[in-house]
């Protein structure tokens, strides 16, 4: 299944762009996902092992289950006000 | 009605005062936060704020609604400014009116506090050096939102 995967401020720097589709198979979780995306190597590997995450925009927890067409962002701590 | 928006805009605040207040409300609170010259130490000539955009006006209705129905008043709103800003510029406005002033206060407070929380918003610092830098933020929670206290 195909997730877009949005990454913003310092991971957004890090990575060099600020959004990816990632292939994971079924049943994959939200923790699968950074796992995977950590496999990749270089930049990739900074990423912490669990980050704070939106799945369609909704902060959600590391062993949700993902879907086909989720949008996954991976939100560093925020610093707004 | 409530009112968020995040805005590329500067804020005028006498536009976020008009977005409240009632002829039952004896209390009109305004707060906004400012750029400053300095954090941490250091000199600040001026700031970017990011954000995710869609979720972070989702999540500002979110934060607003709790406030509000805590505070038994409809007439909030919040704006969250995001770009380049300079210095003195407001980066965020929240506005409550309320029939007595212990709940605006208690509304206006609960807003930033969760803002700073949970808004999908980052902050990057230019520092008069010419070094830019992140702020250290804080870690929003996976779990549910917490509610306003109703008292």
């Amino acid at each position: 299944m195909e997730i877009r995967t949005l990454f913003f401020a310092s991971y957004k720097d890090l990575l060099g762009t600020g959004e990816l589709q990632v292939d994971l198979p079924d049943g994959a979780t939200v923790s699968d996902l950074v796992s995977a995306l950590r496999s990749r190597g270089g930049a990739f590997t900074v990423l912490p092992a669990a980050p704070a995450v939106a799945v369609n925009m909704t902060y959600t927890d590391p062993t949700s289950l993902l879907r086909h067409g989720d949008e996954v962002a991976l939100i560093p701590p925020v610093a707004g006000g | 009605m409530t009112f968020v928006a995040i805005v590329r805009e500067p804020i005028d605040p006498a536009y976020v005062l008009g977005l409240i207040g009632d002829d039952e409300d004896g209390a009109s609170l305004l707060f906004l936060g400012v750029v400053r010259d300095h954090n941490d130490g250091r000199s600040v000539g001026g700031v970017r704020y990011d954000a995710y955009e869609e979720m972070a006006r989702q999540v500002l209705a979110e934060i607003v609604d709790e406030a509000a129905s805590a505070a038994r008043t409809d007439r909030v709103a919040a704006l969250h400014r995001v770009g380049e800003l300079a210095v003195g510029e407001i980066s965020v406005a929240v506005a409550v009116s309320s029939p007595h002033r212990a709940e605006s206060y208690e509304a206006s407070r609960y807003i930033i506090e969760e803002i700073k929380k949970r808004l999908p918003v980052w902050k990057k610092e230019r520092y008069s050096d010419g070094a830019e830098e992140w702020v250290e933020g804080q870690t929003p929670s996976t779990s549910p939102a917490p509610q306003a206290d109703a008292s």
